[in-house]
């Protein structure tokens, strides 16, 4: 059998040059976190991170109390001051006062692992709304 | 022969739907019953369940007969059919029914019977308000405990339960149990359950009552025996003293902020404030409860916060306006506070 270009291969390659993948930045992972999980946690809403926020793909996460978090996986800051990292997201999630003495945000006795799998969930969120 | 199996398969799609729903987490199942009177409206669903799928499949079966079968159809007089069919058949069926609904419907009044045994129920009062539940109870005393969204019941032992209400007529349901009963303007109605074994389930309200209707939930939890006594005392106490700076924070901000303009905390009263509301539930041992909004949310300090500072995204058009004009570390405080009365 002669060998053939791969065509379809090269036209998916030229494609994805003109894609806005290109300018997005990496996607945020969170070391050990598991998105599936954090998406449990979020819609079981024992800490109430539902009663205050808008997460998009929770079931009845309408507050408005504290800022929406669609678009977490693509977003600058934390907080208004720490950059958006997973350490740091992890840190905010689990320990807000610690952070800032004076947010509205309650310690809600979240754990490390839960306030990483609800990183990795809140990593997962990158539609910037149009 | 087409016809029958074609009726047989329906049959037991059915029947497989029906074991499919018994299959949910039961909490909230008329077919998984948790007392006396929820066995027999259980076995009662089922009977009409499998009565109904039996007689569908029948019908469904003489259908194919007919439409496959027309020559060997031939012989039969209609008036046979309408006669058997239409009169005979439904006569013994809807007798058998009655005879047996009278023999067991009587079981379901749990208060008569536990009566007629010379036991006297516990006595629990439920008063439905948009849209959440007030419930009281009655000590030997005269002194009553009051408290929300969850009704406390020992096992084992008939609970009757006097409904009324303080604006429309609701509904109250809690499927494991019971029936529905109504709770009308004016009037007391009285339903009585009893559960067999310690545990909780959920019930709600079953009658359209306004716009948060849906979320208009509630909790009976059931104590061993020899525990309810000691749950009624824990509530009957006045609520806890704040034991750090930031829970007293908490507590003066419930007074500054009116809060006890709607609520009520047994024992909290300070200078001219007072904590003695009666519009919303009574919070003295909210920290205590399973969840807040009438089963709206899990309880806790997040939670607390969410609801106090955005109760209207959370349950719109509910009484308690959004407490948004706090400032966080008071919102935060406040909210430590009510969860530590436990």
């Amino acid at each position: 059998m002669a060998m053939r270009p791969p065509y379809a291969a090269l036209l998916l390659l030229l494609a994805a040059c003109g894609d806005d993948e290109m300018s997005a930045p990496a996607p945020l992972t969170v070391t050990g976190g598991v998105a599936e999980r954090g998406r449990s946690v979020l819609e079981a809403n024992r800490y109430g991170c539902a009663a205050c926020h808008v997460i998009p793909g929770i079931a009845g996460a309408r507050g408005l109390v504290g800022p929406p978090l669609n678009a977490m996986g693509l977003r600058g800051y934390i907080a208004g001051r720490m950059p958006n990292k997973p350490e740091n997201m992890i840190h905010w999630i689990a320990h807000p006062r610690s952070v800032d003495p004076q947010t509205a945000m309650p310690e809600t006795g979240i754990s490390e692992d839960d306030a990483r799998h609800v990183a990795a969930y809140l990593y997962t969120l990158r539609t910037v709304p149009r | 022969m087409r016809g029958r199996a074609a009726g047989v398969a329906k049959a037991f799609a059915i029947v497989s739907l029906v074991l499919a729903m018994t299959a949910c987490s039961g909490e909230q199942a008329v077919l998984a019953p948790r007392g006396p009177a929820g066995d027999v409206l259980a076995r009662f669903s089922w009977l009409l369940f499998i009565g109904g799928a039996a007689i569908f499949a029948g019908t469904m079966a003489m259908f194919a007969f007919g439409l496959f079968m027309p020559e060997r159809t031939k012989g039969i007089p209609p008036i046979k059919l309408i006669v058997f069919g239409g009169v005979a058949f439904p006569v013994v069926v809807l007798t058998a029914l009655s005879v047996y609904t009278a023999a067991v419907g009587g079981k379901v009044d749990l208060g008569r019977n536990a009566r007629a045994e010379g036991r006297e129920p516990v006595r629990v009062n439920v008063d439905g308000v948009m849209w959440w539940w007030e419930v009281e109870y009655p000590q030997a005393d005269g002194s009553t405990v009051k408290s929300a969204n969850e009704i406390h019941v020992p096992a084992g032992r008939p609970v009757e339960i006097h409904l009324t209400t303080r604006d429309v007529i609701h509904s109250f349901w809690v499927p494991t149990l019971h029936g529905k009963m109504d709770l009308i303007p004016g009037r007391t109605n009285r339903i009585t359950i009893q559960m067999d074994e310690p545990g909780v389930v959920r019930g709600q309200c079953a009658e359209f009552c306004g716009l948060q209707h849906t979320l208009m939930s509630f909790w009976v939890v059931a104590h061993p025996p020899d525990e309810f006594d000691a749950w009624i005392e824990a509530q009957r106490r006045p609520a806890a003293e704040p034991a750090t700076p930031e829970l007293v924070r908490g507590r003066d901000a419930f007074l500054a902020s009116g809060c006890g303009s709607c609520h009520q905390v047994r024992g909290l009263e300070e200078g001219a404030s007072k904590a003695g509301g009666a519009i919303g539930p009574d919070l003295t041992h909210i920290g205590s409860r399973l969840s807040l909004g009438a089963a709206t949310l899990p309880n806790g300090i997040g939670p607390l916060s969410g609801w106090i500072a955005g109760s209207q995204q959370i349950k719109p058009g509910n009484r308690m306006p959004s407490y948004h004009h706090l400032d966080g570390e008071t919102l935060t405080a406040l909210a430590a506070y009510l969860e530590s009365l436990k």
